[in-house]
This record gives C-alpha cells, structure tokens and sequence, in this order.
C-alpha cells in the first residue's frame, strides 16, 4: 500500500490561512473544524525578532481523498500562496529532506 | 454524472475586495456557485487563492447579504428599510437627484468610493455623466493610499515603476529575459499578509525563493523583517529622513550608477547639493536606527546589479509624503534600476486600455479636454491644491467633508456611496464624517452588506454583486483581462450595471451610442484591438506583446513617450530627480524631510500626555480593510480587533495577555484586546483598521458597535502637504493605554 504525505517547508510558511480555508472549502467543514490549523510562533534569534509560522494537521485530514479522485494535489498544497507545501509518496518525499533545512513531513497512515 | 460547469474569471471586485487580478475558476452548479479554486494557467497567481476567495461561497450566500433594492422607512438610522423593485430604486434615484441638481447644481452632489478595485471606471462615468466633477476616495484624509506616490512617479518619471517579479511576462518565472531581482527593499509593507495594489504580495516571496535578498524598511516585526538581509526598524513616518540618508551615502560615495545618471537623469547635482542637508548621524538620530546599518543596507542596495523597491501605504501617510515618494524614486533612478529585469519596471495599463481612469491623462483620453476642463473648474480642493488639480481628478476628501459641514463656498445636499463604508472604515476623525454627513438630504449607498454607513446613513439601499456575478474589464497593470457574469445571485447588479442604466437616465444624448454595457466595454477596449467577445475566446486575458505595455529599456526605444522619441515621458526625456514639474506647481522641486505634525520632538507636551506611537492598518489576509468581518471561516481565525504591545510597555500599564483595554487620546478612545507581543517595539503599538461587528446591532447609535471599535475615530484630521496630498496620520498618532474597568 502506497503511503503518502505532506511536505511542509516551513522556512516560506507566511501564515496567510490559504490552506486552512481552502480545507474548509474542500470538506465543507464548519467553523470549529478543519484538517489543517496554521499557528503562529514568535521567538528571538540571533539578536533579532522572528516571526514563523506551522501548519499542523488534524485528524480531520483525509489528504483529501476524494478530491485526488479528480485533482492532482489536495486543496491546501494547491492554493498554498507560498508554495511551501508537497504532497506525494511518503519515500520519495523524505528522501528529498537529507539536504534541505527547516522541513516538516506529516505522514498520513489512516487504520494504524 | 458530473453536472458542474467550470469558468475562468477575474477576481478583481468585492467578495475578495482587493486590488489584485487573480484568476480564479468558478464551479457551478444548477446557476449556484458551489466552489471556487485558483485558475493555474493564470499568470497572476499560477493556481493560488486568498482566504477570502476560497470562502467567497459564504460571502455570496451569506443570509445578510442585501439582495435586493431597499428602500429607508423609518427615520434615518432607526434600521427600517423595505424591498422595492429596480424601477422604483433608479426612478427614485433620476427624480431626487435631478432635483437637487435643479436646485444646487449638480456638484452638490459627492460620488464617494472605497477602494480601487473596478469602481473606478463606473463611477466617474456616473459623476461625469450626471455632471458632477465630486468623486472621491471620501475619508480618506489626505487622498493617502498610493496616490501621492502615483502623483510623484508621474511627475518625477512621467510614468509607474513597480519591482519585476517577471508580472508582465506570460511565462513569469521561466521567461529567460527575467532575472530576479538582486536585492528588494520592502519599504513599509507586509506583502504575504496584504493586498498590495495591482500586486500579488506572495510574488516578493516567489523572489527569495529564487535568491532576492530582502531589506525591509518597518517599524514592526514581520516574518519577511525576520528574514531581511537588513531590517531597518524605523520610527513610523521618518521615512523621508531615511530614504534622503540612503541617498547621501549613495551619492557621496559615488556608488550611483554614473552612466545611467549623465544620460537619463535631469538635475543630479542639485539633488546631490541637497541630500547633504542629511548627513548620517543626523538622519539616524531622526529614524532611530544606526548609522552604519543605514550605509550598509544603502550599498548593498547600490552595488546590486538589479534592485527594486516595493513600497507600501506608510510611505502616503507620512507628511509631505509625495516628497518622500520622490526621495524613494531618487533611490532607484540613479543606482539605474529603471525597466531593467529584475529592476523597477515601467507599469503601463495593458495594452493602452483604461479601465481605472486615476489620472488625469487616461480620463482625458476617455472624456475630452473641454469636459474635464470645465469639470475641474467645480472640483473641490483643485484651486488650493497643484496636484489635486494637475494629477487625479479626485476632489480632495478633507476639503469636501468640511465642506458638507460648513456649505462654503457652496452647498452639499446629496452623497453617493458606491461600495464605501466610510463611517466604518477610511475616514479618519469618523465622527466628524458622521455629523456632516448627517446633513445631507439625500443619500444612496450601494453595497453588498449592511455596514455602520448604510445603516447610519443610506435613504436607498442597492444591492451590488461579487466578481462571479458580474462582466467587467481589468487593465491594471497586465495582462488585459475580463471578468465574467458566471451566477446571477437574487437582484444583485454589478456597479456598471448600475451606474450604466442611471447615467443613461441623466445624459440620454451624450450616451446614446451604448446600448449595453457591453457596447462601452468594446470602446473602452478599443485600443487592444480586441473586444470583450474576443478575449472571452482567448480565455479571459492576453498578455501585451512587444511594445509601450511590455518591458524592458522602454526609454531607450522610443517606447514612452507620445512622440516616440527616446527618452522618459516628461519634458526634459529624463528622470526629473530636480523637478520642473513640482516647481510649476509651486512645490519643492527637491526631496525633503518633515517630521510628523504629532511626535516626540514636534509635539513634545502631547507626547508626556500620549507616550505611546500609534500605528495602525497592518494588513491581514482574511479582511479587506472594514470588509469580510462577517464571514464565519475568515473571522473563525481572528475573532477580536487586538492592539499588538510590547511586554516592557505592557507591564509598564499593569495589562495582561489578552486582557480587554482602550486605546485612547484626546479624541476619545476605542477598545482593544491586548495581545503582548515583540512585533511592535517598546513605546509603539499596533492595531488594524476597519474594525465593527456585524454581530451588534445595527441601528443607531449602536451602528453595529463602530463607535467602541473604529480606530480612525481616534485619528486626527488632515495635515496635508502643499501638494494636497499624502499627510493622513493613520500610522502617527499618539496615544495611551487604559484599563476597562467596570
């Protein structure tokens, strides 16, 4: 069984909300629901203020599995404004991190 | 069975509200639209989409939206309005207006608009048709978001320069005549976050990605000033100071780009005789930043190859701020970054076509010499004002208000407001707007949802539509494109519609060529050679090919200027970094520095009173200015207007994290909850505009609760430059922090 996930460069993540409004759209999900919520980090580094932001996902996350049926790529990773955002094979997708700073990858293994 | 229909169109209108020209495809289904998605073989956006769009089925659908014409019933403010049919509303509309034009004449009545997404071209087309010379942005004190720096590149330049991030090639980042820009300097803006102004803000971070170097120039702390090569952390509304230092080294360390300037540039050693009134240490002492950061982030600006500025709305609210637009303009002429790739391009409408006529030469173009002669004689603010005269046909907004309140020199009787919630939204001292609006006799507001003017104000109420719903033309800046009517939602009309069928009313002869809007659209487009059919052949849009519309070295092929010659596109063929412009304007010729009209230095007794700069107006991506408030997934993510604090100031006033406070000064004082946070420095807060809540109740004097949460009502009245524009203090104000108690 093929294993999918979702790459997140998170050095390029604006907070902009695309991808938690675009999940929304896609499911039809309520105020209080959503597969993806963005949260904002404010730190000191290096004499100066940063201001970073995470998308983390929720159980709520299908990897759009019924939009795939139709569209190459799910909503979030499609309107994402930063283009921070992958979506593909669990194997391929890591094997691209070794080299490549600040990524996440959020693996979606429904049934385990 | 798949029933859904797939459409391309523009989104350039309210439902996203901004000034941007994403393409968007619209899922329809049985005449509803069900989804909306980014178009990806559109060039603006390649598939992307805003919060607001990707929620646009809760704002068309939204059971508040106002959908068809309303009529006022009760007294004004008490809330009672009944559905009427379009006949009444446009018969109403010809016999009140007619009649006071009969009386007072017509520029006794205001043609008000928020901001400039396609309203610009229907709205003058009613103003002019009905034949009153009074649009304006009203409110916004000071005309202060982006036409004093518009004002300035047309004078300095003879033409708009925007940062290349490849915009105006249909092959964006892969066409081989692009290079990213070295460096950027991100001047007062916080582009992922905003709706910068025929820009799609996420195209800075497209750059980085592709090795931009950022230097932000921003009193507060972003993601993008965290990730600047250099951030200089400015005091709000010393810009001028800062850009005129910038210069000064620049120019003193011969760093300028000497053959761009001996050839291209007009008054170079005037302007160097000048930048020396700004020696260093006294322009770091003034900004607050130091010296050598300042000489470190003007050479690496200097020795780039390719380097632009992308500026924000700051730069308009500071005082004189057409002068700190022409120091700005002065940074990247003589370094030589004009319309080179990866450099400031020249951004001219596509394809020659007009579809927001803000200057005065596109309206020429549209309405003739002697029409908009004869109108400016009428127009408010335009004796007073050069630029309010010479540069856009808009009445100066501080001068019209007065005017309302006072009737000097002549009377105001009637106001239309065509997606504008003034009260609510831009202006500044909004109570003021209130009472002088009040007195009017006669008020229509077009719009899409009730909001604090409607409510306050409107005698007739008429539904306008969203982008999915309406034909329009877009041509700011590239490519050419259309928008098109996809769902007709209840009796929602779009404004050209509108203003179509009533200019038609007012002026039966001078419009009788039109029979549909249609038919003016293909006018207006003429110049393309294309016609609205056309384009909706080719998709909705089409890149300008080789020509004035495309870059690069326009001045060096005869490619700006009417008469073809060589050269830039004012009298001299150059750069006016002097200029002659200005000087026949009776203004400065040379860039300078004012200190903002409330500070630390220019007022100190204010200051011990009100120890704390205001800023206001940072963007956010799930509102456009006082919109979207009532949009469940978008308020979902900021439910509470916020005031942003420094904790050393925060513990300075005993206020907690998230604790609700007022923000206040002489004016009165408006609530915030407290959010601690290092974004803003100590002795600066931030908070955002447009704030009421639809929640509240609507009718008087709660006005869905603008008086508690309007942070303009707090903000002071013009302090306008001799040039009429930029000066509004929406990022200057002083003020203090107080505890609700109860």
């Amino acid at each position: 069984m093929a294993n999918y996930s979702l790459l997140i460069d998170y050095d390029y993540c604006t907070g902009c909300h695309s991808c938690e409004i675009a999940c929304q759209q896609e499911h039809g999900y309520p105020v209080g629901t959503n597969g993806i919520v963005v949260k904002e980090y404010e730190y000191e580094a290096g004499g100066r203020v940063r201001i970073d932001y995470l998308p983390f996902f929720t159980p709520h996350c299908d990897l759009c599995k019924d939009r795939r049926t139709r569209e190459p790529t799910p909503a979030c990773v499609k309107h994402c404004q930063s283009a921070c955002m992958e979506f593909g094979l669990t194997k391929e997708l890591a094997a691209r991190m070794g080299d490549r700073n600040r990524l996440v990858l959020y693996t979606h293994n429904p049934g385990r | 069975m798949n029933s859904t229909g797939v459409f391309p169109t523009i989104a350039w209108s309210a439902g996203a509200g901004c000034h941007g020209g994403c393409g968007q495809k619209v899922f329809v289904e049985q005449g509803k639209m069900v989804r909306i998605e980014g178009d990806e073989n559109h060039p603006w956006n390649q598939g992307r989409s805003c919060p607001r769009v990707l929620a646009l089925t809760q704002y068309m659908y939204h059971p508040d939206r106002i959908t068809r014409p309303l009529k006022r019933v009760g007294e004004r403010g008490e809330g009672k309005f009944e559905p009427i049919s379009w006949d009444e509303a446009f018969d109403t509309c010809e016999q009140r207006l007619n009649e006071i034009k009969r009386k007072y004449g017509a520029e006794s009545v205001v043609f008000a608009q928020g901001t400039g997404r396609d309203i610009g071209g229907p709205i003058t087309f009613l103003a002019y048709s009905f034949g009153s010379p009074n649009w304006c942005q009203l409110g916004l004190s000071g005309q202060s978001c982006y036409t004093p720096r518009l004002g300035s590149m047309k004078s300095v330049i003879g033409d708009f320069g925007v940062v290349d991030c490849s915009q105006f090639l249909e092959r964006r980042y892969q066409d081989p005549e692009w290079v990213a820009p070295e460096v950027i300097i991100v001047w007062g803006q916080d582009p992922p976050n905003g709706c910068p102004d025929a820009f799609f803000g996420h195209w800075i971070v497209d750059c980085m990605k592709r090795g931009s170097k950022i230097i932000s120039v921003d009193p507060r702390n972003t993601w993008m000033t965290g990730r600047a090569a250099h951030h200089l952390q400015i005091r709000p509304g010393t810009d001028g100071a800062l850009a005129l230092g910038m210069l000064n080294v620049i120019i003193n360390e011969g760093i300028y780009d000497k053959a761009f300037v001996e050839k291209w540039v007009h008054g170079f050693e005037q302007l160097k005789a000048r930048v020396q009134d700004y020696p260093l240490e006294k322009v770091a002492a003034i900004v607050e930043v130091p010296a050598d950061r300042i000489a470190a982030a003007a050479r690496m600006f200097a020795k780039a190859r390719q380097a632009a500025v992308h500026w924000g709305v700051p730069i308009d609210m500071c005082p004189d701020s057409t002068a700190v637009a022409h120091a700005i303009i002065c940074l990247w002429t003589i370094t030589g970054n004009i319309d080179i790739p990866g450099g400031q391009v020249i951004a001219k409408p596509s394809h020659g076509v007009s579809s927001y006529p803000y200057t005065t030469e596109e309206l020429l173009q549209l309405y003739g010499e002697e029409m908009i002669g004869r109108l400016t004689k009428k127009r408010i603010g335009a004796d007073t004002y050069p630029m309010v005269k010479n540069f856009r046909a808009w009445a100066h907004p501080d001068m019209v208000i007065d005017q309302m309140q006072t009737g000097e020199p002549y009377p105001l009787k009637a106001a239309w407001i065509q997606t504008a919630n003034i009260l609510g939204g831009q202006a500044a001292r909004a109570g003021f707007h209130y009472e002088a609006l009040k007195k009017l006799e006669f008020i229509v507001v077009v719009d899409l949802f009730h909001n604090p003017t409607s409510m306050a104000l409107a005698d007739l109420v008429l539904p306008a539509a969203t982008f999915p719903e309406k034909d329009s033309i877009r041509a700011w800046y590239a490519p050419l494109s259309i928008i098109q009517k996809r769902v007709q939602v209840a009796e929602c009309k779009s404004d050209w519609e509108i203003n179509f069928e009533l200019a038609k009313r007012f002026n039966p002869e001078g419009l009788k060529q039109w029979n549909t809007v249609e038919d003016m659209f293909n006018e207006r487009l003429a110049p393309s050679g294309m016609t609205f059919q056309d384009l909706r052949k080719l998709g909705g849009w089409k890149m300008a090919g080789e020509g004035p519309s495309r870059p690069y070295r326009r001045h060096e092929r005869g490619l700006l200027r009417p008469d073809r010659k060589p050269g830039f596109n004012t009298a001299s063929g150059k750069v006016e970094v002097y200029c002659d412009t200005f000087k026949s304007w009776g203004l400065d010729p040379l860039p300078f520095y004012t200190e903002p009209p409330q500070s630390r230095t220019s007022t100190p007794e204010l200051y011990e009173k009100y120890p704390l700069v205001m800023i206001t107006g940072a963007r956010s991506q799930l509102f456009f200015h006082s919109e979207h408030r009532m949009i469940p997934w978008l308020r979902e993510k900021m439910p509470d207007p916020y005031v942003e604090i420094h904790p050393e100031t925060a513990a300075r006033y005993a206020i907690y994290d998230g604790e609700w406070v007022y923000l206040k000064n002489d004016m009165g004082r408006v609530k915030r909850k407290a959010k601690i946070s290092r974004r803003v420095k100590p002795g600066h807060v931030h908070t955002m505009h447009g704030w009421w809540l639809p929640e509240l109740q609507g009718k008087a004097p709660d006005l869905f609760g603008v008086w508690d949460y309007q942070i303009n009502k707090i903000i002071p009245g013009p302090q306008c430059s001799k040039s009429g524009f930029g000066g509004g203090q929406y990022k200057t104000t002083l003020c203090t922090l107080a505890k609700i108690e109860d």
